[in-house]
């Protein structure tokens, strides 16, 4: 009989269509607004708590849900505007060491969370967030490189006694050594060949001077600066990650920007003092005793005060990776890899210096608040920046170290807290921030209310249409088109953890168009093979038959389209891509296989003489049949 | 409303044909001329920080600016309860020497301006110029796309269909987009991300239409023994326009009452979008079958291979 589905496909969607349910529910929580207190000097516990609890008090903010732990404090508030107070009280309360942020809390019940069902991420427009473009200064990776490089040529040709009549960096892809002689020439090539893998040799002669020039390949640059971005992203990534923030965005753009979008925080002032508090690292050695007081500077360590020696022998950016492992006897080591023109360094470096101390200098650009009164005595904040040099490790050389060497002699903390601060000091060039804006929570909120409500009046015009015009066929397309709907929104909260924005919405708005559209398609179809003089259950297998290849056509072309802008676009564009994605596929689904199912529930594996589907032309009469 | 419609769509394609070249030509005249004008998003802008010493209302603040001819400044609160942001668009017309310096005369006219209006006190906390790089890194993202995935609609459409439908529809869709943007310039509808986006919103909308009718097209071709190929166009179309106003009308449905309930950030969008779907519907009767007529498209050219023919023939 026509117009069956067999049961196991009734089952499919049956399936698709409770857990689509499922995973759609999230969304109907509001999340909590909420301070977030944070700190990178200290662990938190209970008695902080307790002083935020009679900040709070005192300025009379109700709260609940408070959650401690070692890295975080959440509190849960009211409103928009207790969240505002609550801050200002808070930092009141606290001192400097502490981050306050606006943040939001989920109240998603447990049993979706352990299902996996989350909430839909609302983008920076929807919710309020700020947003960064960050710009990491190639030229200074590069440069920093050459640099790097130019002092190990020199210490080279120092130790194989070969003497140049000039060395110097021409630009950030060129170095130039002069000699006397072809020999010398001849002889420092050698030595310095293998030592310099990534590097072009190249040899000209300039008057009386023989020139060798060490040039970095295109290719080679080109790698560099994907992978300082690359690194950098990571360390920051690393830096949001410990603030705590839902759903974060660290995302790359261009050659050499990354987005940084925090939604949900308020404060950007805040989020700037926390990304710009980026690290780098320098190993240096300790003073010789009775060094001359210029050529040192005293750092603490351990209570005690120790003389570094100002020549950096090792940059941060030298280190490819960094653990902290156990040894042999299950004491904890910290294990530092460097590439290989850094093992190179170190090496030499530390050969002749087996017994001396070496040192690692974290240096942190942070920021500090100051006051100060202008003419009419008010107090004026303003935001300083300063750097901070801290001494993270002061260990004896044992000997010539590897290009893998540790560090050992550490408690499991102190060995985890060591590889943590290295890492997070690896940032391989500096950056700087192009551009923030801020959305705040209120516009965030209009915006999202606005456009849900948008959503809902044309959904509801359109379903009032569909069953008015397309009657027990309209239902079918009804039923799909709110199931289309819940299919994208459980889509996008659990499987894809894609981002709602403004333009997200308006792709959905599309989408439920083109679902319709679908509908109409085959019910014209159908109408159109009634009027020809086919029966009812032949005109619906010919209807949903013909118009599946145009709709197929019409949908693959549009997904197409999806698909290069997703590829192609950042931001806006991508968050519109997206969603028009997922909603094609969910479309096809359910305009297609999910009305289709209904329809064979309503009509099928029956004999029928009229199904409603609106008016249509009835067949002429006056047929001639072959009997 | 099934019509057992019978117009002569394609009678009055010489018309149709010089009234979408005369719109194109104006629009791109619009364009050339007059610009589009565009959002902060796409411009620079002089970004004011101000701090109040009490609460502020976001609405008094937009309220005061307004009214003194900043129709175009937006206000977000920055942090707390009484810092604020105002971002001013810069008027690209006139050379500034010293951005800095003109930032912070902005800055302090509009300090002086709300601290007048109000009853706490404003403080200039800074005044920073906003550059717009980032606007058109986006706007040539934005245009890059479009470039690529119309070529990867022509593709698709000449393995699917023909190559002449490929042009027809790209024809159609360049078509769609030039006139929304020309309206755009001529009426000075902002343009920004949203915007944009529904540009990109009515290259699919579009190409949905115009798919629809091709399909039809090639389903006649294949299936009609008789007639000319205006003919079997124009029977296409009717066939198809029942289909075509339902879904352009549930569409405009949706889009009027984004445009009316949606909110502001989404108004623009919305009326894009509106102007896309009406030109989007036109241009699916009569540009895209247009472009393959004069294109001189045969039965020929849709006829299925031989060895497939056997599977696409069946009647059910």
């Amino acid at each position: 009989m026509l117009n069956q589905y067999p049961a196991w496909k009734n089952t499919l969607i049956l399936i698709v269509v409770l857990l689509g349910f499922l995973y759609s529910i999230p969304n109907i929580y509001p999340d909590d607004e909420a301070i977030q207190v944070s700190t990178d000097s200290l662990t938190l516990n209970e008695s902080d708590m307790a002083l935020i609890t009679t900040a709070l008090e005192a300025a009379q903010v109700e709260f609940f849900g408070e959650e401690v732990s070692e890295e975080n404090i959440l509190i849960r508030l009211n409103s928009v505007d207790d969240q505002l107070v609550a801050k200002t009280a808070i930092e009141d309360a606290l001192s400097d060491d502490y981050i306050v942020a606006l943040n939001l809390a989920p109240t998603t019940p447990g049993w979706l969370q352990a299902i996996g069902a989350g909430k839909m991420n609302l983008g920076l427009d929807l919710q309020g967030g700020v947003h960064f473009l960050m710009e990491v200064d190639m030229d200074a990776a590069l440069g920093r490189r050459m640099e790097d490089n130019l002092s190990n040529v020199r210490s080279i040709l120092r130790e194989e006694r070969l003497r140049t009549r000039g060395t110097e960096v021409i630009d950030n892809n060129h170095l130039e050594i002069r000699f006397a002689n072809a020999e010398i020439r001849s002889d420092a090539r050698s030595a310095l060949i293998d030592n310099f893998p990534d590097l072009q040799f190249q040899t000209r002669e300039v008057g009386d001077l023989f020139v060798l020039d060490m040039r970095t390949p295109a290719e080679v640059a080109l790698q560099v600066e994907r992978d300082t971005l690359q690194a950098n992203r990571t360390t920051i990534m690393n830096r949001v990650d410990s603030l705590g923030v839902a759903e974060p965005t660290v995302q790359q753009q261009g050659a050499d920007r990354i987005v940084v979008e925090l939604p949900g925080i308020q404060d950007p002032a805040q989020a700037i003092r926390f990304l710009q508090r980026i690290a780098t690292l320098e190993f240096h050695l300790e003073a010789e005793p009775g060094a001359s007081a210029v050529s040192y500077e005293s750092y603490e360590y351990d209570g005690r005060l120790i003389d570094v020696d100002n020549e950096v022998i090792l940059q941060g950016d030298r280190i490819s990776n960094v653990r902290s492992t156990l040894d042999q006897n299950g004491l904890p080591q910290v294990q530092i890899n460097l590439d290989a023109q850094g093992g190179n360094q170190i090496n030499r470096v530390t050969r002749d210096n087996v017994g001396r101390m070496m040192d690692i200098l974290l240096s942190e650009t942070k920021s500090r608040t100051i006051t100060t009164l202008d003419e009419e005595g008010n107090e004026i904040e303003d935001v300083e920046f300063y750097e901070d040099k801290r001494l993270i490790s002061h260990a004896t050389i044992i000997t010539a170290l590897p290009r893998t060497f540790v560090i050992t002699g550490l408690n499991a903390r102190e060995a985890n807290d060591l590889s943590e601060l290295i890492r997070s000091g690896s940032l391989a060039a500096p950056m700087t921030i192009v551009e923030q804006s801020v959305i705040g929570p209120t516009m965030g909120r209009e915006n999202l209310e606005a456009g849900f409500n948008g959503v809902l009046v044309a959904s509801v015009l359109v379903l009032v249409f569909m069953l008015f015009y397309y009657r027990v066929f309209g239902v079918a397309a009804n039923a799909a088109l709110i199931m289309n709907i819940l299919l994208i929104f459980a889509v996008m909260s659990s499987v894809i953890p894609a981002t709602l924005t403004l333009p997200g919405i308006v792709g959905i708005v599309l989408t439920v168009g083109m679902a319709v559209d679908a509908n109409v398609l085959i019910f014209t179809r159908i109408r159109e093979e009634l009027s020809n003089g086919m029966s009812p259950q032949q005109a619906i297998d010919a209807g949903y038959d013909r118009a599946f290849t145009t709709i197929l056509d019409a949908n693959l072309t549009t997904f197409l389209v999806a698909l290069v802008l997703f590829t192609i676009g950042t931001g806006p564009v991508k968050g519109f891509a997206v969603t028009l994605m997922i909603g094609i596929m969910t479309s096809m689904f359910t305009a297609i296989v999910g009305t289709r199912a209904l329809v064979n529930l309503i009509y099928g594996g029956r004999s029928v003489q009229k199904i409603s589907i609106g008016k249509y032309r009835m067949p002429d009469k006056s047929v001639i049949k072959a009997t | 409303m099934q019509l057992p419609s019978n117009i002569d769509f394609m009678g009055v394609r010489k018309i149709a044909s010089a009234i979408s070249i005369t719109l194109v030509i104006v629009s791109i005249l619009a364009l050339f001329f007059n610009s589009l004008q565009f959002g902060l998003d796409f411009t620079s802008g002089t970004s004011v920080r101000l701090g109040y010493s009490d609460t502020v209302v976001l609405d008094e603040v937009n309220f005061a600016l307004t009214n003194n001819g900043y129709e175009d400044a937006v206000v977000v609160s920055f942090g707390s309860d009484r810092e604020i942001r105002v971002i001013l668009p810069v008027d690209e017309s006139v050379e500034v020497v010293n951005q800095a310096e003109q930032a912070a005369e902005v800055g302090e006219t509009i300090a002086a301006l709300l601290s007048a209006g109000s009853s706490s006190d404003v403080t200039l906390l800074g005044s920073d110029y906003v550059s717009a790089k980032v606007g058109e890194e986006l706007a040539e993202q934005g245009g890059l796309g479009m470039l690529v995935a119309l070529g990867i609609i022509m593709v698709y459409i000449a393995v699917r269909f023909q190559f002449k439908f490929s042009v027809g529809a790209v024809v159609a869709l360049a078509h769609d987009v030039i006139i929304t943007l020309g309206i755009f310039s001529i009426f000075g509808i902002e343009f920004n991300l949203n915007t944009l986006a529904a540009m990109l919103a009515i290259i699919g909308y579009s190409l949905n239409d115009t798919i629809v009718v091709s399909d039809r097209i090639r389903e006649n071709f294949r299936r009609m023994r008789k007639g000319s190929p205006i003919e079997m166009v124009n029977t296409s179309l009717n066939q198809t326009l029942s289909r075509t106003i339902i879904t352009s009308f549930t569409t405009l449905l949706v889009l009027f009452s984004v445009l009316f309930i949606g909110g502001e950030t989404t108004q623009g969008f919305a009326v894009a979008l509106i102007i896309g779907v009406v030109i989007g519907t036109y241009s699916s009767v009569y540009v895209a079958s247009n472009v393959i007529l004069y294109m001189n498209v045969t039965r020929e050219d849709l006829m299925i291979p031989v060895k497939e023919g056997a599977d696409l023939d069946g009647m059910p």
